[in-house]
């Protein structure tokens, strides 16, 4: 396919800040499965400072923008051609060791429901990929999708207890349990064009990829019950949101800031 | 228990060659004199300020660090020795660093359990793929050292992120010099006053290759509550460079910036005495208010040098420890001059039984833990204590290591009823940038109580200056 990415990220603060510095992952993966025809990405009004490939393979820009400001666009606008991969993350290079992915962080301890759903799933799997799709479908049929009853700092465990959640809580869920039953697992973040109408979503998307030997990383989306195919872009990845969050940033001076955000996928006729 | 102990003086009934001026010296020192040359160096020691909790193992902070008197003493070709054997523990560290962040040589070749290394908490994944200017992570080493033979000195454990104390080692240095200037006359003694220019000149020598000019070194410290700020800003004045706090940085077009009055300037290399964790709220903890935002996009994009690199404290875990002699092998292709500790990994079931077996014997230690604190030295302990140890060992395994109680070596000491022996150990800072170097001494700590094998300050230790004698 070929998607087309409208990203529009809005900071309002309450007063105006004395500056902003952000770290941006925000530029697609370079993988066998996403070329990049074209892709543009600024801080209105910002300096670019270094830019980056990291271990794990993700484009990384450093911005800053000097104040008093009392908003802060990030605009991301490019063009990717996708191939179905199956959810193998195949021509990726990356530095960082699958062991690296193993370790817990807060938002995907695993509580005792979390242990004892992984270990259900995992009874009778054949293997590290069907145990992979086993957890992935756990968790599908364990949190069902319903935005706005979690929010950015909801954990693993409190997305289990509640039974629903969105793509975040979906992805940490299966990162939780993928660790708990030794595979290595990891949070991406990217964009999924959704259906034709190209009508703008709230929020970007996110998955969990979990490495399986002998295939490598395989991405699962457990909130739309499939592995990313040609309607995903990547953009890289980390041990949970925070860790693989596109944009991070502070502002200097910040009392209270809202945040604004537009997505639209668009795919273009062929 | 019978065990005899090593003096570094007295060798049977003579005294060892490197203390023989020492001892007429002490021999001719009436009492009233010795406790007027006490007083008087307390007395500079609280006028200079320097009352911080040596290594950073708390305690209060306002408290003098007892100062003993009596020198501690290396001839030249012990020195060499240890010399060798420090250096090349610094460049086998270092080239671990290298690999871990790098292709995993030694993970994939089975040398080291690859979750000690990839799954320990002081990997940074952030730095992975990235190799800091001349190949160096760890600027600043400080190897810990006990002797327990003429010629037997352990690696008790290496200190490989921003190992402190070395304010000490010179201060103790000019204290001496200052109140027995003959002493210094009579026994030739290496100078160490160039530590701070080696330093000054080895942090210079890692800048990053995107500087075209003299660089800028910063040292950059939490602030003035932090327990060793008085070393922070000792450090700044020797060298002549920047003491700043991370208010006072800035990151700009893919530098780091210092505001000073004439504008900002660039930095090109940070000495940074904060823990990685804090370094910056954009890849670390996003909670940090110490950290200067978007340093290490800067440190990535190759735009400034941080010494020690974030992600240097993955060498210097006391599990990763036990690999050390075999880093030297595996990187170097030579036999380790300076020996390990045999360690007992209790994570390992058969360690385990072992240890549980032989608690009274030995010393055990928290895999995460520093200063003296939570720890089980078996010989000196209660019936009751050690119970208490098994039921640690018990419920977290992995947790803990165990050594064998070392014969610690005794220097004299000045005590209250004279002079008599006391353990000691030994910190030398090794620093490495395009060359390695070290100054002839180091930091020795007493353990001021008799009997006693734990020299840290927090359980009542004291310091002593150390010479290495020229030949």
């Amino acid at each position: 396919m070929i998607l087309t990415v409208s990203h529009v990220t809005t900071y309002h603060y309450a007063a105006p800040v004395r500056g902003a510095v952000q770290s941006l992952r925000l530029t697609p993966s370079r993988t066998d499965g996403q070329r990049t025809a074209s892709w543009m990405l600024q801080v209105e009004g910002g300096t670019k400072g270094g830019s980056f490939r990291d271990g794990a393979g993700d484009w990384i820009e450093s911005w800053s923008v000097r104040g008093p400001i009392s908003e802060l666009r990030v605009r991301v606008e490019g063009t990717v051609e996708t191939t179905d991969m199956a959810g193998i993350l195949r021509g990726h290079r990356e530095h960082v060791s699958p062991s690296a992915y193993l370790r817990e962080t807060e938002a995907t301890v695993a509580d005792t429901a979390l242990l004892t759903l992984a270990r259900d799933a995992a009874d009778g799997a054949s293997g590290g990929l069907d145990l992979a799709h086993r957890l992935s479908t756990a968790v599908s049929e364990r949190i069902a999708y319903r935005p706005g009853v979690t929010e950015a700092h909801t954990t693993a465990a409190e997305a289990l207890a509640l039974g629903e959640g969105v793509c975040q809580d979906h992805a940490h869920a299966l990162i939780a349990m993928a660790r708990a039953q030794g595979l290595p697992a990891r949070y991406a973040s990217g964009y999924l064009f959704a259906d034709a109408s190209g009508a703008p979503h709230e929020a970007a998307h996110a998955w969990a990829e979990v490495w399986v030997d002998g295939l490598g990383w395989i991405g699962f989306d457990p909130a739309n019950r499939c592995c990313p195919d040609d309607r995903y872009i990547r953009l890289g990845s980390g041990l949970d949101a925070r860790d693989a969050a596109p944009i991070r940033g502070v502002a200097v001076g910040a009392a209270t800031e809202s945040l604004n955000v537009e997505v639209a996928v668009r795919a273009q006729q062929q | 228990m019978a065990v005899s102990y090593f003096n570094e003086m007295f060798d049977g009934g003579r005294v060892r060659a490197p203390y023989a001026r020492l001892e007429d010296w002490v021999a001719a020192m009436p009492p009233e004199f010795r406790t007027m040359k006490q007083e008087e160096a307390e007395a500079l020691f609280r006028r200079i300020g320097i009352t911080f909790a040596v290594y950073g193992e708390g305690g209060d902070p306002d408290r003098l660090i007892p100062f003993d008197m009596f020198p501690r003493v290396f001839t030249q070709s012990e020195w060499r020795r240890l010399e060798k054997g420090i250096k090349q523990r610094a460049r086998a560290l270092n080239a671990f660093l290298v690999d871990v962040y790098g292709r995993g040589e030694i993970v994939k070749a089975g040398r080291i359990p690859q979750h000690l290394v990839y799954g320990n908490e002081a990997y940074e994944k952030a730095v992975a793929g990235f190799t800091p200017p001349k190949g160096v992570y760890s600027h600043i080493v400080g190897i810990d050292i006990v002797r327990t033979g003429p010629d037997d000195f352990y690696v008790l454990e290496d200190n490989c992120r921003t190992p402190s104390g070395v304010s000490y080692m010179l201060e103790n240095r000019e204290i001496m010099m200052r109140m027995f200037p003959t002493l210094f006359r009579e026994n030739r003694i290496e100078p160490i006053d160039s530590y701070s220019e080696v330093l000054r000149r080895t942090l210079a020598s890692v800048a990053p290759k995107k500087c075209d000019h003299e660089p800028t070194v910063v040292i950059l410290t939490p602030g003035h509550f932090n327990s060793a700020y008085y070393e922070h800003s000792f450090l700044a004045d020797l060298m002549g460079v920047e003491l700043v706090e991370a208010i006072d940085l800035f990151v700009e077009a893919g530098f780091v910036w210092m505001r000073t009055t004439e504008g900002p300037r660039k930095v090109d290399v940070i000495y940074r005495r904060i823990d990685d964790a804090f370094l910056d709220p954009l890849c670390f903890r996003p909670d940090s208010m110490l950290g200067v935002p978007g340093l290490m996009d800067v440190y990535r994009s190759g735009g400034v040098t941080i010494a020690s690199a974030p992600g240097a404290g993955v060498a210097d875990d006391k599990a990763v420890y036990t690999f050390v002699p075999e880093m030297v092998r595996f990187y170097l292709g030579e036999e380790p001059i300076l020996q390990n500790v045999p360690t007992w990994q209790c994570g390992r079931s058969e360690d385990l039984k072992y240890v549980l077996d032989h608690l009274p014997e030995l010393v055990v230690k928290e895999v995460h833990g520093s200063g003296g604190y939570g720890m089980l030295v078996g010989p000196k302990a209660s019936k009751e204590q050690i119970e208490a140890f098994r039921d640690k060992l018990a419920s977290d395994p992995a947790g803990y290591i165990a050594q064998p109680t070392l014969a610690l070596s005794t220097t004299p000491t000045f005590v209250e009823e004279g002079v008599a022996p006391r353990h000691v150990d030994l910190r030398p800072y090794c620093l490495v940038g395009e060359q390695i170097e070290l100054v002839p001494g180091g930091l020795t700590r007493v353990a001021l109580t008799e009997g006693s094998l734990v020299v840290n300050s927090s359980q009542g230790g004291g310091v002593k200056d150390t010479w290495v004698l020229a030949e």
